[in-house]
């Protein structure tokens, strides 16, 4: 049995011993500890150093709010979890516990020093010390402050666990199990409600389940709770869930509940997720999260052994631990009493309750003196004493003049008032209102259909959360019904606290507001000292309630205090805003099932799997995966790319362009809209003609691009990118259906409907003519930039004459299902052509090689159809489009806009990295002006020169001009050209 | 995850079946040439950002791919009502008889 284990009481089995490890060394709990109750039953409250002073920490509280006890996990197989809280943390066999942030060991830790040179660390450090001198930033600074600092250390392995999620509907949520949530959800279920019960706890209960004295409808607490959960669980419309977080509360009642499924179990089964994601969407929500103690804050009230007065009660009646043999309590409030006594009843020997109120009520005084318990009213701490534990305290009258004495204890409760959990209300973007009475804020005005009750209303009484619970279950107008009765119950009042009242001069000792960043009064007072007068400010400058615990148990101290500091109300100084998510949240759950390939969708082609098995390197683009290019055995991408590029243009290429997105843009004004949508004009566009559009939104810039065939009057087959498929489509969409739904046009994405197979090269015309039927392929009848509609191979296909390589090209539409089939007879006849497959890295180089931009890499969103010297697509005569009045613009038409230009490097191989910035001067210092930068970079196999296209300043007056491309270790010279690098006068389109 | 509800189909659907469309009631001059460059800025980049009701378009993208137009307050995130585009904006009293 543990030393600290009392012989009786509590929900532990002490038959069921469970061994664990903490820095190494074994020790034992019983099966319902948590990591923290196991601890304190072995006597250890010392488990970890503090962030910033590193000084010696222990367990503050029994729960979620816990700042102090954070401790690395390991649970085996690479599953390492960092600043998980010893008080949540439920025990199993083998669990492996260490202390963080301590070096080289917990008891002995140089970072101690941080705490004599005290003055480097003072309130905004971060902005003050390290600024100077600047160049000690990167090589002192840093590597010490990663060192020392930093919470944890993260894991290494790649997480082996899985994590699920799912959407649910529910009329009432509750959200919290204790006795307000408990009776909420009674009330709304008997009313045939689908209700959701959820509670972050192993156990249903709340305060409950270390509460030993009160009855409930006659009934003993504990057995009311039981009965309680045996109804609900027994009601097919309700769903209870333990261990399951409300992490966020979002819009219309929809909230995010994280349940762990396996942090509690030693043997991990392959099939059981560790978490899993409830989404939610309540038509009501029932709040009953609690209450959280407030500490106190006096000088050295971070020594272990110090914790809240409720969290002793809760280790000595659920978890059967005493917390020390001679606890001392510190209290502005009647709840700590119930510590004292529970304490006292157990056997153990309370030194002193110390009361900061003159008028501690004769029931208290009374109960008190049966137990033999010292009261000393009126009384204040001006010091914990201690090392590796509280050893004493100094007290001494509020009022001045008394004496102070010293008393010796082993473990500090303390009990600053109690703080409503009011996170969730204020997520869901409810207006809190200040009770001054209870100094704390209440939900005052919801946003959504929910309703708090309980201790997070302000409501602390047993009766009050049963009533409260009963009345926002059943949806009762009144706050309260009158369904439950409560006796036994100590009536609680006090007042809160934040720093002890005290009328000697402060302790020197540090008197902490935020555990987990180490922020003191001191800081709050210094920062109001330098000007920081919105909590917002005095926040980020102290970062106090800034940690992963966000301030649960240290935001309304930091309030009062600096509110104290400013001479002005609480309320006037603001409260910091509540976000997503209430306690730390594993990306994992976040992700769910969205990892590896099921990260995100992926868009395969018709031919996707004749790539795949023709060992095609892919690339994403979009949510596509295209071909990149087909390597043979022994070749790397570029010896790949160049023999794709020279058979082509030697004879026949083949790529798959299905992915391009497809518009069919039909009926009586499809000319005319199309006229508004583009640059260019359409209206005399013959039947059977192609031409490529240019595409701008309303800001004159470059939106996409693609080749558009006019199939009959009212018919229209118009191409968009791969990437902006979507984009256009509902940029078509609104001017159609807002600005101009005069217009009779119909809009269809087709995009899925057609596979398309890009043949290029000068024997393509040979290669399909035995195969095409319905349509002639003379040149003169079928010019480039026409589209025909026939069979081939006795498919149906549309069929383009164009070209993205400036080799003759014809782009082959069939229904997609027929792709595959032809390109593999495409493949078949080829062969005497010796055709060639090519993926999109040899489409970028030959379209390079033509000046072909592609929109998003040549285009970044801020070029003009003249920026990339396409102004030749701009239809004059028309009256409007989309986009040509900005072209009009003061900053478009200003001089030395950057433009599309061509370089060639000095040195022929050197093939320029892309994004690379572009100079005007060789040899400037800096800082120089950039005036452009590198947009394509390939090698051309066929001009045996390295090609890169730009976007320079004033660049067409630049021809001929040389300009610099400084990188890391040299400078590359550049000469700048026309963007047209192969076949200027395009004849061999034109065969 | 906001409840949208399509005023054409009629149904309350989660928001990832919509996208995003900036203000509504804003609409593009007939003869945009006609404009000065300071009222050609203020229709192309000028837009009101209240804190409270809000005039906004939404595209049921992954639904019946039509554009409408929302009152939402931005302060709540609560949808007032949601109507065809093409419908005039709702006016004060409208829009505090949804409220209630």
């Amino acid at each position: 049995m543990n030393a600290y284990r009392a012989d009786q009481g509590g929900r532990v089995e002490r038959g069921a011993s469970v061994a664990f490890s903490f820095n190494g060394t074994n020790l034992s709990g019983v099966k319902g500890d948590t990591l923290a109750s196991a601890l304190l039953a072995n006597g250890i409250h010392f488990v970890g150093r503090s962030f910033k002073y590193h000084r010696p920490r222990g367990i503050m509280s029994a729960g979620t709010e816990e700042a102090s006890a954070l401790l690395g996990i390991d649970r085996g197989q690479g599953r390492y979890d960092t600043n998980i809280r010893a008080t949540t943390q439920e025990l199993f066999d083998g669990l492996k516990a260490e202390s963080q942030h301590c070096w080289p060991s917990l008891r002995w830790d140089m970072g101690v020093l941080n705490e004599l040179g005290g003055p480097v660390m003072s309130t905004g450090f971060y902005y003050k010390t390290f600024m100077w001198p600047k160049s000690a930033w990167e090589k002192v600074y840093e590597p010490i402050i990663r060192k020392s600092a930093g919470l944890g250390r993260a894991p290494r392995a790649f997480d082996p666990d899985c994590y699920a999620s799912r959407y649910a509907h529910c009329d009432v949520l509750v959200v919290g199990g204790g006795p307000a949530g408990l009776a909420a959800a009674l009330s709304a279920s008997h009313k045939g409600k689908k209700v959701i019960l959820a509670d972050e706890q192993a156990e249903m209960g709340g305060s409950l389940l270390s509460d030993t004295g009160s009855l409930i409808n006659g009934e003993a607490a504990q057995a009311w709770l039981a009965s309680a959960l045996a109804t609900l669980v027994e009601r097919d419309n309700v769903t209870v869930l333990t261990r399951t977080t409300a992490v966020g509360y979002y819009q219309q009642n929809f909230l995010g509940l994280v349940e762990r499924l396996s942090d509690h179990l030693r043997v991990l089964d392959a099939d059981l997720p560790r978490e899993r994601m409830w989404r939610v969407r309540a038509s009501q929500v029932v709040l009953a999260t609690g209450a959280i103690e407030r500490p106190l804050v006096f000088a050295g009230n971070d020594r272990p052994g110090t914790m809240l007065a409720s969290a002793a009660r809760t280790y000595l009646n659920r978890y059967g631990v005493r917390v020390g043999n001679r606890p001392v309590v510190v209290t502005c409030h009647d709840s700590a009493y119930l510590a004292a006594f529970d304490l006292a009843n157990a056997g153990v020997g309370v030194a002193a309750v110390i009361d900061v109120r003159d008028d501690v009520p004769a029931a208290l005084l009374e109960k008190a003196g049966r137990l033999g318990i010292e009261v000393l009213g009126g009384h204040t701490v001006l010091a914990a004493k201690g090392g590796l534990l509280v050893s004493a305290i100094v007290v001494a009258p509020v009022q001045a003049g008394g004496p102070a004495r010293t008393i010796d204890c082993d473990a500090l409760l303390m009990c600053g008032g109690w703080t409503p959990s009011v996170h969730l209300f204020s997520q869901a973007k409810g207006m809190l209102s200040w009770r001054d009475d209870l100094g704390a804020y209440v939900p005052g005005r919801y946003a959504q259909n929910a309703r708090s009750a309980g201790a997070c209303d302000g409501r602390f009484l047993l009766l009050e959360a049963l009533n409260g619970g009963d009345a926002a279950g059943a949806g009762l107008s009144d706050p309260i019904s009158d369904t439950y009765t409560v006796a036994e119950e100590t009536h609680s009042s006090g007042i809160s606290l934040a720093a002890l009242p005290t009328s000697a001069k402060p302790a020197r000792g540090k008197a902490f507001v935020d555990f987990q960043h180490d922020v003191t009064i001191k800081d709050i007072r210094q920062a109001v000292l330098e000007g920081f007068h919105s909590i917002e400010h005095i926040k980020r400058y102290t970062t106090t309630g800034m940690a992963t615990d966000q301030g649960k148990t240290s935001n309304l101290n930091g309030l009062a205090i600096a509110s104290e500091a400013l001479g002005r109300p609480i309320v006037d100084i603001g409260l910091t805003t509540f976000r997503p998510p209430y306690t730390p949240t594993s990306f994992g759950v976040f992700a769910g099932y969205s990892r590896g390939d099921l990260f995100d969708v992926t868009r395969k082609s018709p031919t996707d799997r004749w790539a795949e098995q023709h060992g095609a390197v892919f690339e994403p683009v979009s949510l596509w995966r295209r071909a990149r290019y087909f390597p043979q055995p022994g070749e790397d991408m570029d010896k790949a790319v160049a023999r794709e590029c020279k058979a082509t243009r030697a004879s026949i290429g083949i790529s798959d362009a299905s992915t391009l997105g497809k518009i069919e843009v039909v009926g009586r004004d499809a000319a005319e809209f199309l006229n508004r949508m583009y640059t260019n004009p359409w209206t005399k566009l013959g039947i059977g003609r192609c031409r490529y559009g240019l595409m701008l939104g309303e800001d004159g810039f470059v939106l996409d691009d693609g080749v558009v065939g006019r199939l009959a009057e009212d018919r229209f087959h118009v191409t968009t990118t791969t990437g902006g498929a979507a984009r256009v489509m509902a940029h078509m969409e609104d001017y159609l259906q807002t600005e101009w739904a005069d217009l009779n046009v119909w809009l269809t994405s087709i995009s899925e409907q057609w596979a398309v197979i890009a043949l290029n090269g000068p024997n393509t015309r040979q290669l399909i003519a035995p195969f095409v039927e319905a349509i002639d392929l003379d040149k003169e009848a079928f010019p480039h930039m026409a589209i025909r509609e026939g069979k081939i191979f006795g498919v149906p296909t549309r069929l383009f004459r164009v070209s993205f390589t400036g080799e003759l090209g014809f782009e082959i539409n069939v229904p997609s299902r027929y792709g595959l089939a032809v390109w593999e007879r495409l493949m078949e006849a080829g062969a005497k052509y010796d055709i060639v497959p090519y993926g999109t890295e040899t489409l970028h180089v030959l379209r390079a090689e033509k000046g072909y931009i592609i929109v998003g890499q040549e285009t970044d969103g801020t070029q003009t159809p003249d920026d990339v010297g396409m102004a030749w697509a701009i239809g004059k005569k028309k009256p409007d489009f989309v986009g040509k009045r900005s072209l009009e613009r003061p900053d478009i038409v200003a001089p030395n806009r950057k433009q599309l230009v061509g370089l060639l490097t000095e040195e022929p191989r050197t093939v320029l990295e892309e994004g690379a910035q572009i100079v005007a001067e060789k040899s400037a210092s800096p800082p120089v002006d950039m005036i452009g930068h590198v947009t394509s970079a390939y090698w051309s196999e066929c001009l045996q020169h390295s090609i890169a296209l730009a976007v320079v300043e004033g660049g067409r007056a630049r021809m001929g001009e040389a300009l610099y491309v400084p990188m890391p270790d040299t400078v590359h010279t550049v000469k700048v050209v026309d963007p047209v690098f192969y076949d200027a006068s395009g004849e061999r389109l034109n065969v | 995850m906001l409840l949208i509800k399509c005023p054409y189909c009629q149904q309350e659907r989660a928001e990832v079946e919509f996208s995003y469309a900036g203000e509504a009631h804003i609409e593009r001059p007939s003869d945009p040439a006609a404009l000065s460059d300071a009222e050609w800025e203020a229709y192309l980049f000028l837009r009101s950002n209240p804190r409270g009701t809000h005039f906004e378009r939404w595209y049921h993208i992954h639904g019946c791919g039509r554009y409408f137009n929302a009152v939402r307050d931005t302060v709540t995130d609560n949808f007032v009502r949601t109507y065809p585009a093409g419908m005039p904006r709702p006016s004060v009293h409208d829009i505090d008889d949804a409220k209630t």
